[in-house]
């Protein structure tokens, strides 16, 4: 009985691999490209590495692999359009991308409609592997839990009490101000949180937002603005003179993405989170680096990582379960380990969330750029819950 | 705290500057040559670029300080020199089409300008360099206040003076004037009226570079500034009275002023929860118009001002299909009914069919009140995403099957229609066009933000089919079934006495009332028969994708359905249906191929445009009018 | 019996202009009654307030005994009160039959219908009115291709559409040639005669009010001068000094400008 069934199971093999073995393996890729260039070039440059380093190294499971990659028009219904394109007429076994988070969910949700994997690369929204997650669906960058639950030990150990918080006003910038009130509070219980402003996404009237939170005198200072936001919030601050002997903690503002902008004006000393690829000396990230400067011929940006370790872990991914099959490849996800130029990391298997991390460090101004310094790398497992408070905070599959 | 105020009201005046000259030149163009412009804001955008290079290349040339002023002053003039080619090459050639046409062209222009910045500036963010000699601040009430906004202070008084010294003090301002009270009366005044309108788009663009340009310090230029900026310039507009040029100013001062003690109010504490006072500035300015639409609808300081008459033809009366028609139209279902057969070969193509079936209605129903009822509704999205919201809620919340939350959600629209309809029709062109915009962006907000209900900015995920609807096949089949029906039936009230008197309405109210036909009331069920099926539309779509988001109900969406119907031609029947089609097509097949897809389908709209000034199904049928024999056309006459 | 209409003290004001003061009249069924008066006397604000479309500042309008004054136009019109206008109002978008149509849909209570073929109702009805209007031939052509003459035609078959127990007609032939003028007239008295209609006209063309009304009334910035038969008001000192000195002019002002303004104050600024 027994070796009847492994028979077929390996003629079934032996005839699918011979069946496939010219045909590539086909990965659908979307983004908003044209909405969000500046954050997506990057992105795809990594990725486009990736592919290029894995089909010179003989592709995956002897087949080449191609990425059909597509603009969703950057909203989030025709994401789901340009999904099922990529399902239907591309035939993609495995798709991949989203930046936006209300896009990012719109894919999430598509996945486990459509049975497809996908591997949400950019969204920082905590619902794709919480509230609404689901066992189609994988996310690699560390999300806006993650990255707050990074800095609130740095906050906490400035021993401030009176706090003042701005974010713009959209889910990202709520979830991360609620979350950073909430581990603050549970660190540091005597904490006061004298001002919140929550300016229009891209429309903040920096000047008014400074002195609003001037006026309410804190000792310190969370920030979530970021892009041309957070610019206008550097200058105007800087001039009415907000952050002095104010300590600052920012999110995502180190990197490259957000800091190289604002040029010498960056400011000085605030804690972030970011990317210091001028200064991460491990070996695989060394590797990276010229890899990518050799390719592109700039530096990379946190987007590159994202994008290079997105199609990495697809790669290992798809090893790991020997073909592109969903169900397998749910599977081989559950646990998978994956080497990225941020070391290795590992997509948990209880929220198949991974385990990247991110560099928390303080800015300061070097040759008239804005970079990071005095930074160390917190690896993402250190700031997640644990598997049985996760599941709390989880659909069962 | 008295203090604090008083310095978010300095604040104020310095934004106030910004807005009014953002507002100001729009408010002239509209005034005398009665286009709603889009394209101003993408000259506000290009205005700050083009002073950003500008500074960078004179740095090296001339001292800091003049390079910094010069460049400000040349990109004015550089842009309204842009301004001029824009009204020579595009607005030009269709002054004499059908109110609210020219709105396409000028859709067309941000499209290709935005794309045209991309390609020249890149996508980053550019932030420009601190104004020379005043990088620092000033103590004023014991806080340090930037120099720079300072000085924003008072220009934005000074140019009011300038314009105010030029329309008072010149021929041209007489002339000006004269266009904005009386367009006819400009002919009267033996003035080269095509003259008259270049000029005016050129000192508008020119004006917008300005106050683009004066934000070289304060803003990066970024490419979202072109339509972030157009509805806070519409807003100034319509609140302070078109062509009322003090009007901007005051409306710019209260709408920026409303907004600074909005972040100076900050956090409060209500019923117990905190609520800050900061997120109001998502959407205080559509409150302010849309208050002062229902209260004074012709702005604070403008006068209230005669419907233009379209200088167009006058739409031809409607006709039942003639036998050529019906053989296309029941050629055109067998075709939709047998697509799914091609589905093997073209998997997508009953993907794209359903987004374009979709679109139709969409289109159809924003048709029935902007074509027969002559409203030109500019927020048309508020009652789509009120249907996909409704579907989603009721699905979600009420834990309703499909079936009925589909057939439900439309009352949503429905309720929303009958609730906005009743202040809109109340009005009349531009003035209906922007309070229901105003409504559509409080809908918005609220939706952006009502996280318990909606979902906020993530919106709502999971709102797929049943079963029996979950292959694409059979959605597909039940989007046409119901698409097919709605456009059938709004088309069939259209032939129908209740159509007659919704048009009757528009021709002649005067007529219309005094033959015992309310015309408000008629205007007003039309709205909600409108929104009904819109919201049909709308629920249709958040099943076809499984998730919704304020995407659905953003301004975006709103311009998209007016395009897809002026392109198709707003006074003939089908053009909806051919334009949304159409336009659905162009998009996605653009977006596939190439990059610069905004450009393409820009210059597609111009060429389509200027080709077809009356849309596309109006020039197809001039033109079969005209070719057609001799004895066709007498038949047609009877 | 009491007056089909009865104008009391009627007054309008628009910012500083006395428009209208103190107007009475009456006028009894079957009735031809002319209002005359140089361009901006006052006549068209005294036609908006019998039909609703103004209301006044004060005074009263009873029609059949019932006040209206204040009323909307719509509520009086179901009340048998026809109109024309000035400037003609038809629905361009229309052929000249549906024009009609519309008017009998709107009396028969049907305007909400959302079924059925608005075209294929009242048609018969409506052609009748055209005929009587002499436009039974032209009843399918788009109303935007008529003459001006003949749109004037098409609003009096819709004035007539809901049998109206009074007609209001502003220059009914303002743009017809004389001899149109005079058929269209006729046209007028004959139907007027025959059902009983009474009829408030108001005309530039001075051969059509002396040679169709049955009675006159002269109104000159905003008040009521002189009110008689058409041979008395020939006859008339006050009129004669006010209206027939620059009778002339007001004929050539009116031809060249329809409701010109300009030419109106002229014309009414005559000698006190
Ligand atoms: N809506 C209005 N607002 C302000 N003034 C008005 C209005 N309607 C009429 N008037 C003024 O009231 C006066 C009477 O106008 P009306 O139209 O009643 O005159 P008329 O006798 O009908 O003149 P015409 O022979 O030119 O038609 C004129 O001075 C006119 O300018
Ligand atoms: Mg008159």
């Amino acid at each position: 009985m027994k070796t009847r069934l492994l028979a077929t199971l390996f003629a079934a093999c032996l005839f699918s691999a011979g069946a496939q073995a010219q045909a590539p393996i086909r990965i659908g890729e979307l983004n908003s490209y044209k909405a969000q260039p500046g954050f997506l070039d990057p992105y795809k440059k990594g990725w486009e590495l990736a592919l290029e380093e894995i089909n010179a190294s003989g592709g995956l499971l002897g087949r080449k692999v191609e990425v059909v990659s597509r603009d969703d028009n950057g909203n989030p219904g025709d994401a789901v359009r340009v999904a099922e394109e990529l399902v239907s007429r591309e035939k993609a076994d495995v798709i991949f991308g989203g930046f936006l988070s209300h896009i990012g969910l719109a894919l999430t949700d598509f996945a486990k409609q459509r049975k497809v994997f996908f591997l949400a690369a950019e969204p920082l929204t905590d619902k794709i592997t919480w509230q609404n997650g689901n066992r189609y669906t994988d996310r690699l960058r560390p999300t806006t839990y993650m990255q707050t639950a990074m800095l609130v030990p740095e906050a906490a150990k400035l021993k401030k009490k009176r706090w003042a918080i701005v974010y713009p006003n959209y889910e990202y910038g709520q979830s991360a101000a609620a979350t950073f009130k909430q581990l603050l509070k549970a660190a540091q219980p005597d904490v006061e949180f004298v001002a919140e402003q929550a300016p229009a996404l891209g429309r903040v009237d920096a000047g008014a937002v400074v002195q609003a939170l001037a006026d309410a005198k804190p000792d310190a200072i969370f920030n979530v603005l970021f892009a041309g936001d957070l610019a206008k919030f550097v200058r105007e601050g800087t001039t009415r003179g907000l952050f002095k002997d104010r300590p600052v903690v920012s999110l995502l503002s180190g990197e490259p993405e957000y800091l190289d902008p604002l040029k010498d004006e960056a400011p000085e000393g605030w804690i972030v989170t970011g990317y210091p690829w001028y200064g991460i000396d491990t070996p695989e990230h060394k590797r990276f680096l010229a890899a990518y400067q050799k390719r592109w011929n700039e530096y990379p940006r946190l987007g590159s990582i994202v994008g290079y370790s997105s199609m990495m872990s697809l790669a290992a991914g798809i090893r790991k379960a020997g073909s592109t099959d969903t169900e397998r490849l749910i599977a081989a996800f559950k646990g998978l380990k994956v080497d990225t130029p941020f070391g290795p990391m590992v997509y948990r298997p209880e929220d198949n969330q991974s385990t990247m991390g991110a560099y928390v460090g303080l800015t300061t101004v070097r040759d008239g750029k804005g970079v990071m310094k005095d930074y160390y790398y917190v690896d993402g497992a250190s700031v997640l819950p644990n598997a049985e408070e996760t599941r709390k905070l989880r659909p069962a599959d | 705290m008295l203090s604090g105020f008083a310095g978010q009201l300095l604040n104020g005046l310095a934004g106030a500057s910004t807005l009014f000259l953002l507002a100001v030149g729009l408010s002239l163009i509209f005034g005398v040559t009665r286009i709603v412009n889009f394209a101003h804001g993408s000259m506000f955008m290009v205005g700050l670029y083009v002073a950003y290079s500008l500074a960078q290349w004179l740095a090296p040339l001339a001292g800091g300080a003049a390079a910094f002023w010069l460049s400000i002053l040349l990109s004015a003039a550089a842009v309204g020199a842009l301004g001029v080619l824009v009204e020579l090459l595009v607005l030009r050639r269709i002054y004499r089409v059908p109110e609210l046409f020219q709105l396409l062209a000028t859709f067309a222009v941000v499209l290709v300008l935005r794309d045209a910045a991309l390609a020249i500036w890149g996508p980053d963010d550019l932030l420009g360099p601190k104004a020379p000699g005043m990088k620092g601040a000033v103590q004023i009430l014991g806080r340090q206040f930037p120099q720079y906004d300072l000085f924003l202070i008072f220009v934005g008084p000074a140019v009011l003076a300038l314009l105010w010294l030029l329309l008072r003090r010149t021929r041209l301002g007489v002339l000006i004037r004269a266009a904005t009270q009386d367009r006819e009366m400009v002919g009267a005044l033996g003035v080269n009226q095509a003259w008259l309108f270049t000029g005016i788009f050129a000192l508008g663009s020119a004006l917008a570079a300005l106050g683009g340009a004066l934000q070289l310090p304060r803003e990066p230029a970024n490419l979202g500034l072109d339509l972030g900026t157009i509805g806070d310039a519409f807003v100034v507009v319509v609140v302070g009275g078109m062509g009322s040029i003090p009007g901007a100013y005051l409306a710019a001062l209260i709408i920026a002023e409303i907004k600074a003690v909005c972040y100076g109010i900050g956090a409060v504490q209500v019923f117990g929860a905190s609520f800050s006072f900061s997120k109001l500035t998502l959407v205080v300015e559509f409150i302010v118009m849309a208050a002062v639409l229902i209260w004074r609808p012709w702005g604070l300081l403008g006068k209230p001002q005669g419907m233009v008459r379209g200088a167009a033809a006058a739409e031809a009366p409607i006709r039942p299909m003639r036998r050529a028609g019906v053989v296309a139209t029941a050629a055109l279902g067998a075709a939709l009914l047998a697509l799914p057969l091609a589905g093997q070969a073209f998997p997508y193509l009953t993907v794209l069919m359903i987004d374009l079936l979709i679109a139709v209605l969409f289109a159809t129903s924003l048709h029935f009140i902007m074509g027969p009822g002559g409203m030109h509704s500019f927020g048309h999205a508020a009652y789509f995403g009120l249907g996909a919201y409704g579907a989603a809620a009721l699905l979600k919340g009420l834990a309703l099957p499909m079936e009925l939350a589909l057939a439900a959600a439309p009352l949503v629209a429905l309720a929303g229609g009958l609730l906005f309809g009743w202040f809109a029709v109340r009005l009349s062109g531009v003035y209906l066009a922007m309070l229901t915009l105003a409504f559509a962006q409080i809908v918005w907000s609220i939706v952006y933000q009502w996280d318990e209900v909606t979902g906020g900015s993530n919106g709502m995920v999971g709102i797929w089919p049943s079963a029996r609807f979950a292959s694409k096949t059979a959605y597909y089949y039940l989007t046409l079934a119901l698409v097919g029906a709605s456009v059938f039936a709004l088309r069939r009230m259209l032939f129908a006495p209740f159509g007659y008197a919704m048009r009757a309405g528009r021709d002649s109210p005067l007529r219309a009332e005094s033959t015992g036909i309310g015309v408000i009331g008629v205007h007003w069920a039309g709205f909600a028969i409108a929104s009904l099926f819109c919201g049909l539309a709308g629920a249709l779509y958040a099943f076809g994708k499984g998730s919704i988001s304020p995407e659905t109900i953003h301004v975006g969406r709103s311009i998209d359905a007016l395009v897809m119907v002026l392109l198709g031609g707003v006074q003939t029947l089908s053009g909806p249906i051919v334009g949304s089609a159409v336009f659905t097509w162009l998009q996605d097949w653009m977006i596939r191929a190439t990059d610069y897809w905004r450009a393409l389908l820009g210059f597609a709209i111009l060429v389509l445009v200027l080709a077809f000034p009356q849309g596309i199904v109006g020039g197809l049928a001039a033109a079969w009018e005209r070719w057609r024999p001799p004895a066709a056309a007498a038949e047609g006459r009877r | 019996m009491t007056a089909l209409l009865k104008v009391q003290g009627l007054r309008k004001t628009f910012g500083g202009v006395h428009a209208v003061e103190d107007v009475s009249f009456e006028l009894a069924s079957g009735e031809l009654l002319a209002m005359i008066g140089p361009n901006g006397a006052g006549k068209s604000t005294c036609f908006n307030m019998i039909n609703g479309q103004l209301a006044p500042d004060s005074g009263s309008v009873a029609l059949g005994g019932r006040e209206i004054a204040g009323r909307p136009p719509r509520e009086i019109w179901r009340l048998g009160v026809g109109r024309t206008f000035q400037v003609a109002a038809t629905y361009a978008s229309m052929t000249v039959v549906e024009n009609v149509q519309m008017a009998l849909l709107s009396l028969h209570g049907q305007l909400f219908r959302l079924w059925a073929r608005a075209a294929a109702l009242h048609r018969s009805e409506a052609l009748e009115l055209l005929a009587a209007v002499g436009l039974g031939q032209r009843a399918d052509e788009p109303c935007s291709t008529l003459a001006y003459g003949d749109l004037k035609r098409v609003e009096l078959a819709i004035a007539l559409a809901n049998r109206p127990a009074l007609l209001l007609m502003d220059e009914p032939t303002a743009g017809m040639a004389p001899l149109e003028r005079n058929a269209l007239m006729q046209l007028t008295r004959d139907l007027v005669k025959e059902r009983g209609i009474g009829v408030l006209f108001t005309e530039h063309s001075m051969d059509v009010v002396f040679a169709h009304a049955d009675r006159i009334m002269v109104l000159a910035r905003g008040r009521l001068i002189a009110e008689g038969a058409p041979a008395a008001i020939r006859d008339d000192r006050q009129v004669r000094e006010v209206y027939f000195g620059s009778g002339r002019l007001v004929r050539t002002a009116h031809a060249a400008a329809p409701g010109s303004a300009a030419a109106g104050t002229r014309a009414a600024a005559g000698p006190p």
